[in-house]
């Protein structure tokens, strides 16, 4: 009996180290499709080691009524990993104007989420796991707005085409665990690794959201010594097909690498946001 | 509270001819917009109900302007033989709130203005003025009026011991009311191993408790529920700097849990003491220490705290007048069910020490209170139509006392500036003496109607 277990404990284990093997041997479409999609997040969530950034999202009904957020978002990098701290200042809607919102983010588990609530002075722990769930009531979700981990899905590099006059990758990546698609598609600017255009599709197989990267500015900063520029995608725009509702998002005052310190993105700050930097 | 008549209400009037010019600008501009036959984005923002004659109005003004204007209404569903109207709130209130922010310091004045049907008169309630400073990089102040919370409780306060509002709390205002405000002198220290939060109150902040104007309670001395027949009028802990408070709070997070120790020296927040030769209901003296621990726990939010109550005026527990000294704990777990469904259960004890000298020292005829009380609280929030409908219940229950206490909510945002709300106040209780018990006459529905700009 005793060896019974054992031989179940060690078949258990070789069950787990097979992914790890299979790694190795992925299809060259796979491989080249997580490198792409590396890249592209590299390029997307993380230039820069901080970013400073107005947003204005609109919200639209079929009808056309709006709602308007806007907010004042700070990004830190962890020169030491890939994890990352977002600060949030609100100044529209007026209901929440001065609610601040920050997020510990680690690429491979749940977020550590807080929010501060001025009126009652209070600030809560948000048990939120669900990164699908709609960011401040738009159409994108708390992972469009920080990044999905990458190991999440299975990429793999369908073509190289050209949407509109850009030269673009594009690559098929489907959720290894069921959320709300089941396939993404996405083109990847081959110059500058942004996604120019993301297609969801749900589990009829219908494609239900589309985002779009409608501007795409350069933006010049200072790093080591020397100028660089990071192409930034100041206008985008994510439709529900479904229902007919749609969110833009428009980035102003952008700026990278303006001395963020790791301290910000602490209580203190939550309960009393740093003027300098949302000013 | 102070009472302002005429003040309140010529203020009041400004903002509503305000208000109405507003309007009208909006609908000239709509009108104007259809006969040029443009589509609604020439005319925006105008579809939310703002014109930009206001918001540039707003701009315009040396320091940021906001606020909203609300009206709001409470019904008793049942007669309550101790109060004499059915209404328990009718009020139409303006909040002002103005912030400035200059180099060196940061201002803010926050105060409402309210009429009030039902006592028929005008108030000016004001919730914060104060000034933020940073002498130094490790060190901010805050002086002056404001709101205070800390600790990790949902709705349940152990270590928060700043002053409270739960007449209005159980009469429907919106939550933030649950709040009062303290004139404080808050000084917090930074530092890498540890923060540290100092807040002196010079003259005691008492809660806005529950004195039987609205709400009828249960009058201990009397032995029965009573309401503005016995309206409590406690003796006042009012002296500058002799009836003053301290509370502290030594905080720091250690892998994003956040852990805390507090301490607080001062007097029962709501005047649960009585002094039999005066005849007045008093603030005994009281002392807490406690600790907290909020993070991560299985697939949500879990939090524990307790506290030591010293109450410093009956330490032997013999006075049948001052409450013993208790120990109360907490526990909370906080997860999201699914998409924009969540889940908030806790536990709370409330334990009454030296219950022996209580039990003995209880005068003859009064209602004993138990040495445990168990409450357990439940919340379960849900966000629909693009998180512009919330529907939320939060329910207190306690097996020891046998009694319950139910807050059902629906608020909509109509627009980014106008929003509803709808909601109640249920209690239910066997025995009148208990803590939700005694407002079962109290039971009412509310509904609200509310701008913001």
């Amino acid at each position: 009996m005793k060896a019974y277990y054992w031989f179940s404990f060690v078949l258990f284990l070789g069950l787990l180290a097979t992914p790890v093997q299979g790694e190795k041997t992925l299809p060259e479409a796979q491989k080249a499709g997580i490198e792409v999609m590396e890249k592209s997040q590299q390029a997307f969530y993380y230039p820069g080691k901080d970013m400073k950034v107005d947003i204005r999202m609109e919200l639209v009904t079929t009808d056309g009524k709006k709602r308007i957020r806007v907010m004042t978002m700070l990004r830190w990098n962890d020169p030491k990993s890939k994890d990352q701290k977002y600060f949030l200042y609100f100044r529209e809607p007026s209901d929440v104007r001065g609610m601040t919102f920050m997020v510990w983010k680690y690429p491979l588990k749940e977020s550590d989420r807080w929010i501060y609530v001025p009126a009652i002075d209070l600030v809560r722990r948000i048990a939120a796991r669900d990164a699908r769930s709609s960011f401040v009531g738009s159409d994108f979700t708390y992972e469009d707005v920080s990044g999905r981990n990458i190991a999440a899905d299975t990429h793999t590099l369908l073509r190289e085409e050209k949407l509109g006059d850009r030269d673009c990758y594009a690559v098929e990546s489907v959720p290894k665990e069921p959320i709300d698609y089941v396939k993404r598609i996405s083109w990847i600017d081959k110059t500058t690794f942004l996604p120019l255009k993301e297609e969801y599709y749900d589990v009829q197989k219908e494609l239900a959201r589309v985002f779009t990267a409608d501007k795409i500015e350069d933006v010049a900063t200072a790093e080591g010594g020397e100028q660089k520029s990071f192409p930034t995608v100041t206008k985008r725009t994510m439709k529900n097909l479904k229902a007919g509702h749609r969110t833009e998002v428009t980035y102003t005052s952008v700026s990278y690498n303006v001395g963020l310190q790791d301290n910000i993105f602490t209580e203190r700050y939550l309960r009393n946001p740093p003027e300098r930097w949302i000013k | 509270m102070r009472r302002f008549p005429s003040r309140g209400v010529v203020i009041l009037g400004i903002f509503i001819l305000l208000l109405i010019e507003n309007t009208r600008t909006v609908s000239a501009q709509v009108e104007a917009g259809k006969e040029q036959g443009g589509d609604e984005t020439q005319i925006e923002p105008s579809s939310d109900g703002t014109s930009r004659k206001w918001k540039s109005f707003l701009e315009t003004l040396p320091f940021e302007l906001h606020g909203f204007l609300e009206a709001r209404g409470t019904l008793r569903t049942q007669d309550d033989p101790h109060e004499s109207k059915t209404a328990t709130l009718g009020e139409t209130r303006l909040q002002l709130h103005l912030f400035k922010a200059l180099d060196w310091a940061k201002f803010r004045i926050k105060s409402d203005f309210l009429y009030d049907g039902v006592v028929e008169g005008a108030n000016i309630d004001l919730r914060e003025a104060n000034a933020i400073l940073t002498p130094f990089e490790f060190m901010d102040l805050k002086v002056g009026r404001q709101i205070l919370t800390w600790g990790t409780g949902d709705y349940i306060f152990i270590n928060d011991l700043f002053p409270k509002d739960y007449k209005s709390f159980f009469i429907g205002r919106d939550d933030e009311y649950l709040k009062a405000p303290s004139d404080v002198l808050k000084t917090s220290f930074y530092t890498k191993a540890v923060n540290f939060d100092f807040v002196y109150t010079p003259r005691f902040n008492p809660d806005r408790f529950i004195d039987g104007k609205r709400l009828s309670y249960f009058n201990p001395q009397l032995g029965r529920l009573a309401g503005e027949d016995v309206v409590i009028y406690p003796r006042k802990r009012d002296e500058w700097f002799e009836d003053s408070e301290i509370a502290l709070r030594l905080y720091r997070d250690i892998k994003s849990y956040g852990l805390a120790l507090y301490g607080y020296n001062g007097f029962w927040k709501s005047p649960v003491g009585f002094d039999p030769q005066a005849g007045k209901a008093t603030f005994p003296r009281l002392s807490v220490y406690g600790l907290s621990a909020r993070g991560k726990v299985w697939k949500g939010i879990g939090n524990i705290e307790m506290g030591y109550y010293d109450s410093r005026d009956d330490r032997s527990g013999k006075d049948p007048f001052v409450p013993n000294s208790q120990f109360r704990f907490l526990a909370g777990y906080e997860q999201e069910l699914a998409k924009d469904f969540n889940l908030g259960v806790q536990y709370y004890l409330e334990l009454m020490l030296d219950y022996g000298a209580y039990k003995r020292t209880l005068p003859r005829g009064s209602q004993a209170a138990d040495e445990y009380r168990h409450v357990i609280t439940l919340r379960l929030t849900k966000l629909l139509m693009y998180q512009n409908l919330k529907l939320s219940l939060f329910a207190f229950y306690s097996p020891s006392d046998q009694d319950v206490y139910v807050r059902p909510n629906i608020h909509y945002k109509i627009t980014d500036h106008w929003s509803a709300e709808a909601g109640a106040n249920i209690f239910f209780g066997e025995k009148d003496h208990t803590f939700f018990g005694q407002f079962k006459d109290n039971t009412n529905v509310y509904l609200s109607l509310r701008w913001s700009f």
